[in-house]
């Protein structure tokens, strides 16, 4: 095996990370800050897809030029996609807040399937394209070649991350979340808005699912309404894996079931009796493995929680 | 909501006149009513100018062909409505006074007759087409497999998410049993025994070991799960899962993604009858057993249960294990319905469906895990004309119960076969 390969599966599973790390974000703040599967976030992150193309569809057709397009096309779909995200926890989680918290996951199942037979209804089942908003150039690096798309979605996602990272730790926002996330019925006693709190995770969530959505559709520019189930699903695995509490875990875990699929896949093409598609077979063993290894996640603080029936 | 005085007096004078029927005449108002569909039915719909008999009391019909709304209620009102209604209100006193007698016998009697009038009751009911055949089988699935995931996610208040991977695993094995050893087969060679008798009267036992497979496939999760406290059982059973669906595309001998299909016809009506009144009964007998018990207390607090004696982590097992089985039977009974299998049935899709019949029905209740396996099962069959539409209609609703009822809108309700069974007190 050449360095060439090597290096590009690396920067696949970087790529492939930055997807999974960014949704499991979404995942994993309102995991930890409210105790819930938010498992309508992997459509809310299709639904994101779907804004920017509209978006950028309707741009593009007024004859813009690219390089104003994209930065319109992130800040719109962000922001109404944070919309979603705020309407989704107004209506289905806040009525649900001292419900059991599996009604809620059922709730958040159920809004996810709507969201994904409405983009259905609106675009059709078949495939679309994503516009080319950034033109594809490929990078020569000696014998390593790259494409610009996928440095940019890499860098991007760091920055993101180290964004998201610093709010928490530092603005008063951020300590609030925290302090829910460590003494929910405290909390409020101490003239914490919950309520806006929990509005400000979801919006800010979905606002990061909706860039992830762009970069996606950068990356594939072929979507279809089903994509937010299978990077969803994926995510949430990521999300639960890098532990509760720990925003780096979740971004940490999402890079490495980037790195295991890819280099599982690697492997697997290159050994004569096995085949890429044991990918999922080996990539969740070995997540399980680690689970039993470590049952609170990788970065998760050891906690007891029940079911509030 | 208010509810206009004037229905409450028609609902409430309705509920006097048929209160003191028991189980019994209701019963036979609905073998009735069946049998009389099943002889005037045909010539009665074409005579209402209804194109064939109406599949699910006409409500699919009345969404499809809005014309025909009249003709479908009024038929719906001869065949149904009325013979029910007038033999729950006129046998009442014969009804309670055979409800009496047998109860005087060992009580297996009167439950035997009583199952024996409901498997009549469907077996007249689906004489009349296929389709509904076919939705009432896959009915007594869903309430097998929504139960058997009640057991893990109600009674001992887990989150587990791998049932379709248990069902995939039951119906698998169970599939590799009867293609393999009794039906000639492109992937899997000629049949070794040619008797397909033999095969039916076997056929409960292939089902079984398809759940105790499942069941093992559940030790794999249960060992690492049970160690701690806390949602790590959802996101392993999530991980197995995925890890079960990849497996079986990987196995090229069981037909990799392509899927298995020819199993033999053998989940006949009376088979998925009485397996699933077999499982519905052992089930009710463990979740109210000491075990079902203990398990409840370690859902409510498990450092409590721990202190009184309850095993916790052991009574943890048991139940996933055999809910697993159950889920594994019904998944075998699935394959033969269906007849055709692949990794595919059974994903997230799957998974969604079952946890929106267990918490639409109810947690913590039979009652809840019969509604709900059939209330979301006809809902997604009457309300098929509608498409697309359906599945914003059936979220919605569930969203709706979960709001209103965050349990279920039967949780936590006892079934007492004796009560239900014994007869009416009347009025003096």
């Amino acid at each position: 095996m050449n360095v060439d390969i090597l290096v590009q599966n690396i920067f696949n599973a970087l790529q492939f990370g930055s997807f999974y790390a960014i949704i499991a974000l979404g995942y994993s703040m309102v995991y930890s800050i409210l105790m819930l599967f938010n498992f309508a976030h992997g459509d809310i992150f299709m639904t994101g897809t779907y804004i920017a193309l509209g978006v950028a569809t309707v741009l593009l057709g007024w004859a813009l030029p690219t390089w104003v397009v994209l930065p319109m096309t992130i800040l719109l779909a962000m922001a109404l996609t944070s919309v979603i995200g705020m309407v989704v926890e107004r209506v289905g989680y806040r009525p649900l807040r001292d419900a059991p918290r599996a009604s809620a996951a059922i709730t958040g199942l159920m809004i996810g399937i709507m969201l994904e037979t409405g983009v259905l209804a609106l675009v059709g089942g078949q495939k679309v394209a994503f516009p080319e908003l950034i033109k594809t150039e490929t990078i020569h690096l000696g014998q390593i070649t790259l494409t610009n798309i996928k440095v940019m979605i890499v860098v991007a996602s760091l920055v993101m991350m180290a964004g998201m990272h610093q709010f928490v730790k530092r603005t008063k926002w951020g300590m609030a979340m925290r302090a829910m996330a460590y003494d929910f019925p405290v909390v409020p006693l101490m003239g914490v808005p919950i309520n806006n709190i929990a509005r400000l995770t979801f919006g800010m969530g979905s606002g990061l699912a909706a860039v992830a959505g762009i970069m996606f559709g950068l990356a594939y520019p072929i979507l279809n309404p089903y994509m937010g189930i299978v990077y969803g699903w994926k995510a949430f695995v990521a999300a639960i894996l890098g532990g509760r509490g720990s925003i780096m875990g979740a971004c940490i875990a999402g890079y490495m079931l980037g790195f295991i699929e890819v280099f599982v896949t690697m492997i697997a093409s290159s050994v004569p009796w096995m085949s890429p598609s044991w990918r999922d077979l080996i990539s969740y063993s070995i997540i399980l493995g680690i689970l039993v290894f470590r049952p609170h996640g990788l970065f998760g603080e050891s906690y007891s929680a029940k079911l509030r029936l | 909501m208010k509810v206009p005085e004037s229905i409450k007096t028609v609902f409430a004078a309705i509920r006097r006149q048929v209160t003191g029927a028991p189980l019994m005449s209701w019963l036979f108002g609905v073998l009735v009513a069946v049998a009389l569909e099943y002889v005037v039915g045909y010539p009665l719909a074409r005579a209402l100018g209804l194109p064939k008999v109406p599949a699910l009391f006409g409500l699919t019909l009345m969404l499809k062909q809005p014309l025909l709304i009249p003709s479908a209620l009024l038929y719906t009102t001869i065949i149904y409505v009325l013979p029910v209604g007038l033999i729950a209100k006129f046998s009442d006193v014969l009804g309670n006074a055979i409800a009496a007698r047998l109860l005087k016998l060992p009580f297996v009697v009167t439950v035997m007759v009583h199952l024996g009038m409901l498997y009549l009751v469907f077996h007249l009911w689906t004489g009349v087409s296929d389709y509904r055949l076919v939705t009432l089988k896959f009915m007594l699935i869903a309430i097998l497999l929504t139960l058997s995931l009640n057991l893990i996610n109600g009674y001992m208040g887990e989150f587990s998410c791998s049932h379709p991977g248990f069902m995939a695993l039951g119906a698998y094995t169970a599939s590799m049993f009867t293609i393999g050893l009794f039906t000639d087969n492109r992937l899997l060679g000629e049949a070794v025994f040619h008797s397909p008798l033999l095969g039916y009267a076997l056929f409960p036992l292939m089902l079984l070991i398809g759940g105790a497979v499942a069941s093992f496939g559940a030790l794999i999760i249960a060992i690492p799960s049970f160690k701690t406290r806390g949602d790590y059982l959802a996101i392993i059973s999530l991980a197995f899962l995925f890890i079960v669906k990849s497996l079986i595309e990987n196995l090229e001998f069981m037909g990799g993604p392509r899927g298995l299909s020819g199993q033999p016809d053998w989940a006949t009506l009376p088979m998925v009858f009485s397996i699933t009144v077999a499982g519905v009964w052992i089930m009710n007998n463990f979740v109210t057993s000491t075990m079902g018990k203990g398990l409840n207390a370690v859902r409510d607090d498990e450092s409590a249960a721990e202190a009184m004696t309850v095993d916790t982590r052991a009574v943890k097992m048991r139940c996933f294990l055999f809910g697993a089985f159950w889920a594994g039977v019904a998944g075998g009974l699935y394959a033969h319905v269906i007849r055709y299998i692949s990794p595919a049935d059974f994903g997230l899709t799957k998974l969604a469906e079952i946890l929106a019949m267990v918490y639409f029905g109810g947690l913590n209740s039979i009652w809840g895990s019969i509604v709900g396996a059939v209330g979301i099962s006809a809902l997604s069959e009457v309300l098929r004309p509608l498409q697309m539409l359906k599945w914003l209609c059936i979220p919605l609703l569930l969203i709706l119960v979960m709001i209103y009822r965050p349990r279920g809108l039967v949780s936590f309700k006892e079934f007492n076969l004796r009560k239900m069974l014994s007869p009416r007190r009347t009025k003096v």
